[in-house]
């Protein structure tokens, strides 16, 4: 971090050390959050074994159209890291129109993600699925589970995405740099990890 | 840099108008003063609770003065009923634990002096910084809420156990709206403290100034930072813990409830819900947030001490901190004590037995280097510093009533008698209070630019000092005979003859409580008609010292702040200021 | 001049707290049970170890304060003699073993409650707590206690477990009641389980305390060596009854107990 960043972040002059380690500020925040956010998934997930487990029927009701839908959500999850993690490069090399094109494709598939699994949700609700409802008649706590452990990842994504096109808005008007868009990317990679835990725990676990 | 120009130029130039700077301010001092007057209030709010319930304990067909009128429907003819002293009970330990003792020494204190200690300009995310305040401030008002609701506050205890807890209004009075409210206000407490820990992470990681090597770190200063992370990590389990037990409560969902309950001659639809779960997620949660009202309690007694000792803690910043940091991380493996009798485990009970035993070496650690920093000092007994040994005697005992509930044999005889309610009171209630008068007083004239008054500050210590003792170690001895807690009248056949012993420590708390408003007396009218504060009324060395008091907009007046030194260069008369040129004397 | 108050204040108090325990001015009740001896020895051994650690410190405390006050200067400061290496060691290796010897015999009397298996001879009674009472089952001459029907509770008529004798053979014979009654020196298994909310079965006497978990059947089992009357209270908070929760264990001679029995069967 440059000496006149440092500056200007603690409002006066000051004569930094150049530490090393010293990592930028809207990045470590970011750490931080994922470090806490990453505690609470897994106060929900700890609560999904412990019911799990607990638990005499609980049945693994999800067949191959479920899964092969979860798998295309898994793929367009991971290739919207890609195009974050390109359009980060972009950033960095200052390249505004590639950084907009991989900004947007990153956007566009966090949608797509959003929407099939709001399609899936809906198709279990008309199934008979719910917050306490298991129309296989097994354990209630599988609807609590699923939905609110997806229900959680999915309003990270949803939000996720909501403060892309802020930050896209904000990069093009010169409000924004590489550090916001990096920090944003942080997020996304987040995002993107917690799903490669929810996805074998919630959906490969009770496959049939 | 186009974000970092707006950004200096928010900081440059002080804020005007009333509400810019008093009310939606983001300078760090404001915010660490409102959290603090948030806990004064909060304090006294708790501390009119447990009048009502210690009188209402010692006397318990007595017409209490006012609260008739207060509550018609919980105190018909000012006599608390049965449900009304468990709500009183429940805030009184909610208000507390959350708005007083984690709000006060950490975010109080922590906000205005952490930047200033570490030679910064203001936090790292100052206009979070303001939000995380803002949003303190709607879970208090919501906590508050729960008393002016028809039904009343919830009646479950600050643990709000399931199904109690989940099953919602069937389970009686308090059980509906009050206890939503709650769940409500401890989620926004939760995002709060997420946000103030990930403030004082980054602004003590990344905002140091020139010199300030993590060695040169005030010790307040390690335990702010020590205890953010703690919090980061309970606060992030609390959250969805309040969630999952909303879900039950309005979602339908049974997390915590299992099937086959019948609740006031209903059969509930819930199934296989595990009510040790809320207890696993909960105490999770509840062991480290005792460490995280203790913690800054050890930062401050660590920080004051050598100013009023004038030399060194024994072992330097090493010792205490590592302390410090090994009590953090411990805490986070010790939540099953709690849970002994619960129907867990027994052989989990020895595997969390050990750790919670384990816990007692850095502690004592730490009181060890308290007391034995006292060995050959020149010791100056002002307000802060009696306060100090005040904690330093109150640790000791309320962390030796740890030991017999460590241990799972012993806690099967004393788990929920009044020697728990001793325990907890005397490390959390007491010690962590007394360090957050000791930090008041010490920190009083550089927030204010004022000095309280000695004789007032000493009388306040000596009352409270021993008033405590009468209540609470009584309180302690007593659950020797298995005198049963949370109890809102004492009916049974042994506790009857233990009134009288009760009316003494009613009296006692209300004596106790009566020394508090010459403390409020105290700083109410110093704060304007105390004698003017110079920059360094004590003789210390840290930076918050090497300014004005009050500090100006940006902590230091545009100066270069360099570290030369570390924050205990003390040698009687004699110190060293942190930003000092000169050698250093304490080789600290 | 103030240090030397706090020390006399630190002392007296000290003083009086050991007077306290040491007259058991506060203390247990009687034992009664046969693992309870363990356990008041835990408890004497811990009052011991950790009392001499809180005298040792108060005292401690109260002498520096009394003999370092500021002299103005005239006494030369002084370091703690070798640092914090001898407050260190001394924080491992004493507290380090007082916490050793605690957990290792400590957990020989929480094994002689949890870990050894019940006596298969045990006396069986089936314990309910609900809001807010406690009652009793026994399984009655077929020595089996019939299932249970939440659905079918009924405070009205009586019926608090939901039995159905109807069509339960088993539960025909059970025998309910409001009181605890069991012979003397006879192992007692009871089984726990709640209607509702948390509860907790607290016998002082017999040095047990056991939650009640809904949704669980928790064990517990003893042997009380003592006749007499002894009060059950509920110690988990359970709403606005919980502070009047509470039921009468009976201890008796065997006849005693049989008359006892027989009598309730036949208020059935």
């Amino acid at each position: 971090m440059s000496e006149s960043e440092l500056t200007m972040s603690t409002g006066h002059e000051v004569l930094m050390e150049a530490s090393p380690y010293r990592i930028e500020k809207k990045k470590l925040g970011m750490w931080i959050f994922i470090v806490s956010d990453a505690c609470t998934f897994a106060t929900f997930l700890f609560g999904y074994g412990y019911m799990r487990v607990g638990s005499q029927n609980w049945g693994t009701p999800f067949d191959f159209p479920t899964i092969l839908n979860g798998i295309i959500m898994t793929f367009v999850l991971l290739s919207s890291s890609l195009t974050m993690l390109a359009a980060v490069r972009a950033t960095q090399a200052g390249q505004k129109p590639s950084a907009n094109k991989w900004l947007g494709l990153t956007i566009t598939l966090g949608t797509v993600f959003a929407i099939l699994h709001l399609r899936e949700w809906f198709k279990m609700f008309g199934e008979g699925w719910g917050l306490f409802s298991n129309p296989t008649g097994g354990a209630v706590q599988f609807g609590a589970c699923f939905f609110s452990v997806t229900g959680l990842h999915l309003a990270h994504v949803i939000s996720g995405v909501i403060a892309l096109l802020i930050i896209t808005r904000g990069y093009n008007r010169g409000r924004y740099d590489t550090s916001h868009v990096e920090t944003a990317g942080l997020y996304w990679h987040f995002v993107d990890l917690v799903w490669m835990f929810v996805f074998p725990m919630m959906y490969l676990m009770n496959a049939r | 840099m186009h974000d970092m120009s707006a950004h200096a130029a928010a900081h440059h130039a002080p804020p005007s108008g009333f509400i810019r700077k008093y009310v939606f301010s983001v300078d760090h001092k404001v915010i660490g003063i409102q959290y603090t007057t948030l806990s004064l209030v909060a304090a006294f709010i708790g501390m009119a609770l447990s009048w009502v319930m210690r009188i209402h304990l010692g006397w318990p067909a007595a017409s209490i003065p006012f609260l008739g009128t207060l509550s018609p429907n919980g105190a018909p003819g000012g006599v608390p009923t049965p449900e009304y002293y468990l709500s009183l009970m429940t805030m009184h330990g909610t208000i507390m634990a959350f708005f007083v003792l984690t709000a006060a020494p950490m975010a109080g204190y922590g906000n205005f002096m952490l930047p200033i200690q570490v030679g910064a300009a203001d936090m790292a995310f100052p206009r979070l910084n303001m939000a995380s305040f803002w949003v303190t401030f709607v879970g208090f008002v919501l906590a508050c809420a729960t008393f002016i609701i028809p039904d009343g506050p919830p009646i479950s205890g600050w643990t709000a156990y399931a199904p109690l807890s989940a099953v919602g209004q069937v389970a009686g009075p308090g059980q509906g709206r009050g206890q939503d409210l709650w769940v409500l206000s401890i989620a926004l407490f939760c995002v709060a403290s997420l946000l103030g820990a990930l403030n004082f992470i980054v602004t003590t990681i990344d905002l140091r100034t020139k010199g300030m090597t993590l060695s040169r770190l005030p010790l307040s200063t390690w335990a702010w930072f020590i205890n953010a992370w703690v919090s980061l990590l309970a606060f992030a389990v609390l959250l969805p813990t309040g969630l999952l037990l909303l879900l039950d409560r309005v979602g339908g969902t049974s997390f915590f409830i299992p099937g086959g309950l019948v609740v006031n001659d209903k059969l509930l639809p819930h199934s296989g819900g595990s009510p040790l779960l809320f207890q696993h997620l909960f105490w999770f949660f509840g062991h480290p947030e005792v460490y995280i009202i203790i913690l800054p309690a050890f930062g401050i007694v660590a920080h004051l001490m050598p100013t009023f000792t004038r030399k060194p803690l024994v072992g330097g910043w090493k010792v205490i901190t590592f302390a410090m940091i090994a009590i953090g991380s411990l805490s986070f493996l010790v939540w099953g004590h709690h849970m002994f009798v619960s129907g867990m485990s027994p052989s989990m009970a020895m595997v969390f037995s050990v750790p919670t035993l384990i816990i007692t070496i850095p502690s004592v650690i730490g009181v060890l280097v308290f007391a034995f920093s006292l060995y050959g000092a020149n010791i100056r007994f002002t307000t802060p510093m009696l306060f100090c040994l005040g904690f330093i005697s109150l640790f000791i005992s309320g962390g030796i009533g740890g030991f017999f509930l460590a241990q799972p044999a012993v806690d099967s005889y004393l788990h929920a008698t009044s020697f728990v309610v001793g325990h907890f009171h005397f490390t959390m209630g007491l010690s962590a209070i007394f360090a957050t008068f000791a930090g008041f007083y010490y920190w009083f004239p550089k927030m204010w630019g004022r000095m309280m008054n000695e004789t007032l500050g000493k009388v306040h210590f000596w009352l409270s000092f021993v008033l405590v003792y009468c209540v609470f170690m009584t309180m302690h001895l007593m659950g020797l005979t298995g005198a049963v807690r949370r109890y809102s009248s004492y009916v049974a056949d042994f506790m009857v003859p233990q009134i009288p012993t009760n009316r003494f420590m009613t009296v006692a708390a209300l004596l106790l409580g009566a020394t508090q408003f010459i403390f409020l007396y105290n700083a109410i009218w110093s704060r304007f008609k105390g004698p003017k504060a110079a920059d360094n009324p004590w003789g210390a060395t840290t930076l918050e010292w090497d300014t004005t008091s009050p500090p100006p907009f940006d902590n230091f007046g545009g100066r270069q702040m360099t570290i030369h030194h570390g924050p205990m260069e003390y040698d009687a008369d004699a110190f060293v200021m942190q930003t000092s040129p000169e050698k250093s004397i304490a080789g600290t | 001049m103030p240090g030397k108050v706090f020390a006399v204040v630190v002392a007296i108090i000290t003083l009086v707290i050991a007077y306290c325990v040491i007259a058991h001015v506060w203390w247990m009740p009687v034992d009664v049970s046969v693992h309870g001896p363990k356990i008041d020895h835990q408890i004497e051994e811990t009052l011991f170890g950790a009392g001499i650690l809180f005298i040792a410190g108060q005292l401690v405390l109260a002498s520096f304060a009394f003999l370092y006050g500021d002299s103005k200067g005239a006494r030369k400061m002084k370091a703690f003699p070798g640092g914090a290496k001898s407050l260190i060691v001394f924080a491992c290796v004493v507290v380090g073993v007082e916490i050793l010897v605690l957990s290792f015999v400590g957990s020989k009397a929480w094994a002689s409650v949890y870990f050894t298996p019940p006596d298969p001879d045990s006396l069986r009674v089936d314990v309910q707590a609900g809001q807010f009472a406690f009652y009793f089952r026994y399984p009655g001459p077929d020595g089996k206690f019939g299932p249970l029907h939440p659905e079918l509770i009924n405070e009205t008529t009586q019926n608090y477990f939901g039995l159905d004798p109807e069509h339960d053979a088993d539960a025909k014979d059970d025998i309910v009641t409001a009181g605890l009654a069991i012979p003397v020196n006879k192992p007692v298994l009871l089984t726990l389980h709640s209607k509702d909310m948390g509860h907790s079965f607290d016998v002082r006497e017999l040095r047990i305390q056991q939650d009640f978990v809904p949704g669980i059947v928790i064990p517990i089992h003893f042997t009380a060596n003592q006749t007499g009357k002894f009060e059950i209270v509920c110690t988990q908070l359970c709403g606005l009854g919980h502070y009047n929760m509470k039921a009468y264990l009976e201890v008796m001679s065997q006849a005693d107990y049989d008359n006892w029995l027989k009598q309730q069967a036949a208020m059935q």
